[in-house]
């Protein structure tokens, strides 16, 4: 584990941190809202010469994921970062970027997608491209954010895996608050993450290639999404490999879903973002209360930890899974399908609520969270589980 | 230090409430206690009442929520006393520090807080703003008033975060503009 310097920063400011570290030699956004200031501190410190990266700005999402992706397929590293409405405009070219196995690196800040207008946090965004076939982690607090950040970045340029990688954090609770975070060297990033080897760049000309080409009937569609599904699939090793040496360089555990009190919990909730740590802080209270509550957090989204996530809840017998996000038409939000999927194999199967909370960033208050824990217990004891989804807090 | 403090800040847009937050978050790091500092953002315009929140610990802070029920409420603009509930959900023990030029009586009558356990305390820091920094910036002055009257930090402690930040991005005179502000309300700050 090396030294580290302890900041007091906003999550914008330590992402933006992580992206100097990483060297991207090219960075493409749209420097308008919905943007954060991750871009706008990056450009400061491409304009200081803190770092050397051609930075493009560009007169839309959709073009700032279009020339990341030409870049990318270039033979460059290329990082980005967007937001709700902005993540939206580039939804087909986040296929293109998947599609075309490019390792592009993406911050995300959570916002809440139009309308009503709105700007403020939740998962709609994120939640609107899960199918677009890029590797997914998320933060609940600022330091998960930097850390995911530079591991995202060896994660994908794996050459396991070429797959871009979002790496999504809480918009204006972890994007604009000050924490507490440590902040690696920038040798020690540097030596982690390498220089990106691209192995059939679009500019070595001595070995012509083409890329995204047509594949239509006949063509080999098909099989080049089974090479995407299977390299998502291999990317589960990778994140593990990167998230051990992660850790070890830092000091800090990393787990695609991390959990609290689930050895012996009789219910629990799972969760994803900022809320993980508000439902622990109600936890850590049940729990000195004497009451066998524990905590899921999922930190990779995608690919989703399926065994990982059956096997925590193997021994309860309620479970809340709180979405920021819907679906609408389906029976919960994406993160309680999810769910569902994971224990459909489960022998002994637990109740399952779905909750819908958060959206447009309505506060997380702990005594909604103290009310799904209450619904828990209730229905451990005996009473029937309530028709979800359930909106928490909803007036 | 007890466990955990709670401060929300009131204050209209432009006034530098943010700023204020960050100050005291980037103090207690210095201390080594861990910190939140946040802006309840909004379509907000220059002089718009806006909220701002920090908490302060030995222990990490894992909650990410908006501070209803606050150990210390500062309200940067006593304009504000008239159309914003600001001392909703204040705790008992707590205390609420106002920029106003009346006294700690008159303004407990004002809030409602007659038979309250709660401080209240005052501070002309716009007073103190005009004198030393020639400018209506309440933002530091209302820091010292803070630390006075919580004893989360000392003078000290304030005087060289703000000197060392600040150090970065003004001149000499505007930092000690700013160290003399920050004295003075400390002084100044009466509580009843």
């Amino acid at each position: 584990m090396v030294e580290q310097k302890v900041v007091a920063a906003t999550g914008n400011t330590v992402v933006a941190e992580a992206m100097r570290q990483c060297k991207p030699d090219v960075v493409a956004a749209y420097p308008i809202t919905p943007q954060t200031t991750i871009v706008e501190e990056f450009a400061a410190f491409v304009a200081k010469g803190r770092v050397h990266t051609e930075y493009v700005t560009v007169e839309s999402e959709h073009s700032a994921m279009s020339a990341c992706i030409g870049a990318s397929a270039a033979g460059a590293r290329v990082m980005t970062a967007t937001s709700s409405q902005g993540l939206a405009l580039m939804w087909e070219e986040l296929y293109i970027a998947s599609g075309m196995r490019l390792p592009i690196v993406m911050a995300n800040a959570n916002r809440a997608l139009s309308a009503p207008i709105n700007i403020h946090c939740d998962h709609s965004d994120a939640m609107g491209a899960r199918d677009a076939g890029w590797i997914m982690l998320f933060a609940e607090t600022a330091q998960e954010a930097y850390d995911n950040t530079i591991m995202a970045v060896r994660i994908a340029e794996d050459y396991e895996v070429l797959l871009p990688v979002m790496s999504c954090l809480d918009g204006f609770i972890t994007t604009h608050s000050i924490d507490r975070v440590s902040l690696l060297d920038d040798e020690s990033v540097a030596g982690f993450v390498g220089e990106r080897e691209a192995e059939r760049a679009l500019l070595d000309l001595e070995h012509p290639v083409t890329h995204g080409a047509f594949a239509g009937l006949g063509g080999p569609y098909l099989e080049f999404k089974k090479a995407q599904r299977q390299a998502i699939e291999r990317s589960r090793a990778v994140v593990k490999r990167v998230g051990d040496e992660y850790a070890a360089l830092s000091g800090r555990p990393f787990g695609v879903l991390e959990t609290w009190g689930m050895d012996d919990a009789e219910v629990a909730v799972v969760v994803i973002g900022s809320t993980a740590g508000n439902v622990r802080h109600v936890a850590r209270a049940l729990r000195a209360d004497g009451k066998k509550v524990g905590v899921v957090k999922i930190r990779c989204f995608r690919p989703f930890p399926y065994a990982e996530l059956a096997e925590a809840l193997s021994g309860v017998k309620a479970v809340a899974v709180m979405d920021r996000a819907e679906s609408f038409g389906a029976e919960g939000g994406p993160l309680y399908l999810e769910t569902r999927s994971a224990l459909y194999d489960a022998s002994n199967r637990p109740a399952v609520v779905g909750y819908v909370y958060g959206l447009g960033g309505s506060d997380v208050k702990l005594e909604l969270v103290e009310s799904v824990y209450g619904d828990l217990l209730d229905i451990a004891g005996g009473a029937a589980a309530p028709a979800g989804p359930v909106y928490l807090g909803a007036r | 230090m007890q466990q955990l403090t709670e401060i929300r800040w009131h204050a209209r847009a432009g006034q530098g409430a943010v700023t204020a937050a960050k100050l005291v978050a980037e103090t207690a790091l210095e201390l080594d206690q861990f910190m939140q500092a946040m802006p309840e953002y909004g379509p907000e315009r220059m002089g718009a009442p806006i909220k701002a929140f920090t908490r302060i610990s030995p222990e990490p802070i894992e909650i990410h929520c908006n501070i209803d029920h606050p150990n210390v409420v500062v309200v940067l603009d006593e304009t504000l006393l008239s159309i914003v509930d600001v001392t909703e959900g204040l705790q008992d023990g707590g205390v609420i520090i106002v920029n106003t030029c009346k006294t700690p009586d008159a303004l407990r009558k004002e809030l409602g807080l007659e038979g309250r356990d709660v401080r209240v305390a005052s501070v002309d820091a716009s007073g103190i703003s005009l004198e030393t920094l020639k400018r209506d910036i309440p933002n530091t002055p209302m820091v010292g008033a803070l630390a006075k009257v919580t004893g989360l930090f000392t003078l000290d402690e304030i005087l060289s975060h703000l000197t060392k930040t600040f150090g970065k991005k003004f001149s000499q005179d505007v930092i000690d503009a700013n160290i003399a502000s920050v004295k003075r309300a400390y002084e100044e700050v009466s509580v009843g």
